[in-house]
């Protein structure tokens, strides 16, 4: 483990900030390095799914640091495969390399990568938050991953619990291969707007029994108050969130947990933000943690490294907003869409392996929604081009300038239309979000490395 | 010229809509809207009261192995009356899993045979789930010029003798990743799997399309559409051309929903 130690205090020293190069590194050298490192944990709770990963688990190291069990091994900056959870472990391994004991540990576990991250560190809870396309060209097809999830069940501890979205049929439905706890969550609230009519949903039908998913309310993408024909519907959840509003600052919600009830103040914003709070309070349930700390631990929470982050620069504000498949770009974009708004927007779209090499996904988003809501427009990234098309055929206003290929240059053409006092959203995939937050970081902006591993 | 409206028919939007086709029928909406040519788009599903003699464009795309399952049954019953509609020179632009379903047969990664609907002389196989997709950036030769766009496909199709492919790959793996065809083309019907969505990027195919169906609706020679403004099309053809012949075919991907390996990869850090 002191190759891990001496990685990355090598890089420390370099001014890297990756995460999970050392992780990699002691991986290669010790193949077992994670299990061995993961032998004496505490409570420890794994976050997957597609949507709202980096948050959750965010969410929920919060709560556990509420709860007064501090320290708590976190793999940050959405570094989530084996090797980040490795990088993670080795960080809180003793100088001499010995593993954590009783430390808790919240871990995110990309979706394909579940597997040996469940059985080198093997949860106490597991939390799913949903299940969307995403980067179809490295992950393969939805039922591809489902299919694999099933499978991991079975190398899950049989005395661990599920947190489950019960809103999410495809999610919901992991509790049929399931014998142990299962601590369900979802939102129970009438008055959420319904998804507009052809929005992306990637679970219109029912592989168990042929039925079609029908819904008395869906919220977005496949996310609702389900049923099917043939008597199949929606779990009653356990923990869930009801009198949801949206103000200045954020949402409020109305939490219950089996133990009681509380109202919430989340600095997060969107209605994706609400799933994020009560997939925490989920999974904190499962860890027996009681609701006062788990309201203390959302409230305390900040937003994670380019998840709804507010920069400020030369007078001027600056949202990022993460978004890298449909569903979560919608979302992003449903929390923009208020009476009377008007956005000057930077769209960065880059194409590398982790932002999905295809970007034929910008079509499946509604961008359609966002033109009345833009006041001025600059696209970026290595597939520029093709995003100022799609929002052309959106019926955006035209952008300030040509299509920048290179993000610093399309931060510029974006700055040039924002007076001071104003706010620049920035809209990045992931490999653009991590470019443009450096730059800014560069520019002097504020505010930007509370996150940052 | 009649005035009535274009129609253009999605087949299956709800269960084909994997990846970002829809953009084929936006392209089409939008050429036509700046030319001031009026669209009808109806979506198709299961069991919808539908005929192929009320469209001018029959748009298809891709989905998964089990969605594709789901629809097969209902395009069955709507075979005699597709075949119809491409014999009196109906437009059809078929991607992906719409390509595959168009064909004779596509066998699927268990092995289960789905019934196509033969409008092209083609059979799909996938070879297993172990053995990696073909994905990737393409670039074929479409009668002399570039089409450019994005594959993700399991199956793989082979062109029966007389089946003439719709393009020549240049860059990609096409049909099979073999015989160096991409899609194929019966009558004014096209397959292809090109995604991208492939219609926005390549505006001289989308065009085309357009001018078939308003030849064929209007009884004339193909017309001459109106030149529009298509610096941003022309722009994103040019980027994908740039990037697919920069990137290459990419079988080394990380093959992160495939049984041959766990996700950890010699690629970066996967990122939430």
């Amino acid at each position: 483990m002191l190759t891990g130690k001496m990685v990355r205090w090598a890089m420390r020293s370099l001014g890297s900030g990756g995460t999970a190069l050392p992780g990699l590194v002691v991986e290669r050298l010790h193949p077992d390095a994670a299990r061995q490192l993961a032998s004496r944990l505490g409570d420890t709770a794994l976050v997957t799914g597609t949507n709202g990963k980096t948050t959750t688990a965010a969410m929920l190291a919060s709560i556990l640091r509420a709860d007064g069990r501090d320290p708590v091994i976190h793999n940050r900056s959405g570094s989530n495969l084996l090797r980040g959870v490795t990088a993670a472990l080795v960080d809180a391994a003793s100088p001499l390399g010995l593993p954590p004991a009783r430390v808790p540990a919240v871990l995110e576990a990309d979706e394909a990568a579940l597997h040996s991250i469940a059985q080198a560190a093997p949860p106490t809870v597991a939390v799913f938050t949903n299940l969307m396309r995403d980067q179809l060209d490295r992950y393969g097809e939805i039922e591809s991953i489902a299919r694999r999830w099933t499978e991991t069940l079975a190398h899950i501890p049989p005395d661990a619990a599920l947190a489950l979205n019960v809103d999410d049929p495809l999610v919901a439905s992991l509790e049929l291969g399931w014998a142990g706890r299962v601590v369900r969550f979802g939102i129970e609230d009438d008055a959420v707007p319904a998804a507009p009519d052809g929005e992306i949903s990637d679970a219109v039908w029912d592989p168990t029994t042929q039925d079609d998913f029908q819904y008395s309310r869906r919220y977005f993408a496949q996310l609702g108050r389900w049923h099917t024909r043939s008597g199949r519907s929606r779990p009653t959840p356990g923990v869930f969130a009801e009198q949801i509003s949206s103000n200045e600052g954020g949402m409020s919600f109305r939490l219950s947990v089996p133990a009681g009830q509380a109202d919430v103040a989340l600095s997060a914003d969107g209605l994706y933000s609400v799933y994020n709070a009560i997939a925490a309070a989920a999974g904190a349930v499962a860890l027996g943690i009681s609701i006062d700390p788990i309201v203390r631990g959302l409230e305390a929470y900040e937003a994670a490294f380019g998840r709804q982050e507010d920069l400020s620069i030369d007078g001027r504000r600056v949202r990022l907003l993460l978004g890298k498949n449909p569903s979560g770009m919608n979302q992003a974009l449903r929390t923009l869409q208020r009476p009377g708004m008007r956005h000057h927007l930077l769209v960065l779209l880059n194409d590398g392996i982790a932002d999905g090499t295809d970007v034929s996904w910008i079509w499946d988003v509604d961008w359609e929604s966002q033109a009345p809501y833009c006041r001025s427009l600059t696209v970026g990234g290595r597939r520029a081009a093709d995003m100022a098309l799609r929002l052309e055929y959106a019926g955006l206003p035209a952008p300030s300038g040509p299509p920048q290929v290179d993000v610093g240059r399309a931060l510029r053409q974006a700055f040039d239309a924002v007076q001071p006092d104003e706010q620049l959203i920035i809209l990045p995939t992931y490999t653009a979000m991590l470019d443009v937050r450096q730059r800014l970081g560069r520019m002097g902006a504020t505010k930007l490395w509370d996150a940052a591993a | 010229m009649t005035s009535a409206a274009l129609n253009i028919a999605v087949l299956y939007p709800e269960l084909l809509n994997l990846y970002g086709d829809r953009g084929n029928a936006r392209a089409l909406e939008r050429r036509c809207a700046a030319r001031a040519i009026e669209v009808v788009v109806t979506a198709v599903e299961i069991g919808d009261d539908w005929s192929p003699q009320s469209a001018d464009i029959i748009l298809a795309g891709g989905g998964q192995d089990r969605e594709q399952r789901r629809v097969q049954a209902d395009l069955q019953r709507r075979g005699n009356a597709l075949h119809d509609y491409v014999d009196d020179d109906g437009v059809v632009l078929a991607v992906c899993g719409g390509f595959q379903l168009f064909g004779n047969h596509y066998r699927g990664w268990d092995g289960e045979i789905m019934e196509g609907i033969g409008v092209f002389d083609a059979v799909a196989a996938h070879p297993g789930p172990s053995i990696p997709r073909c994905v990737g950036n393409v670039v074929a030769l479409w009668e002399g010029e570039t089409v450019v766009g994005f594959e993700n496909h399991g199956g793989r199709t082979y062109l029966n003798d007389g089946q003439e492919p719709l393009a020549d790959v240049v860059s990609g793996f096409g049909n099979n990743g073999g015989d160096g065809l991409e899609g194929a083309r019966v009558a004014n019907a096209f397959g292809t799997y090109l995604h991208g969505a492939v219609l926005p990027k390549n505006p001289h195919l989308a065009d085309r399309l357009l001018r078939l169906a308003l030849a064929r609706r209007d009884g004339s020679d193909a017309p001459e559409l109106a030149p529009i403004d298509d610096r941003r099309a022309r722009r994103a053809h040019a980027a994908a051309l740039h990037t697919a012949l920069h990137s290459g075919p990419s079988t080394d991907l990380p093959p992160a929903g495939s049984r041959r390996a766990s996700g950890e990869s010699r690629f970066g850090p996967r990122f939430a």
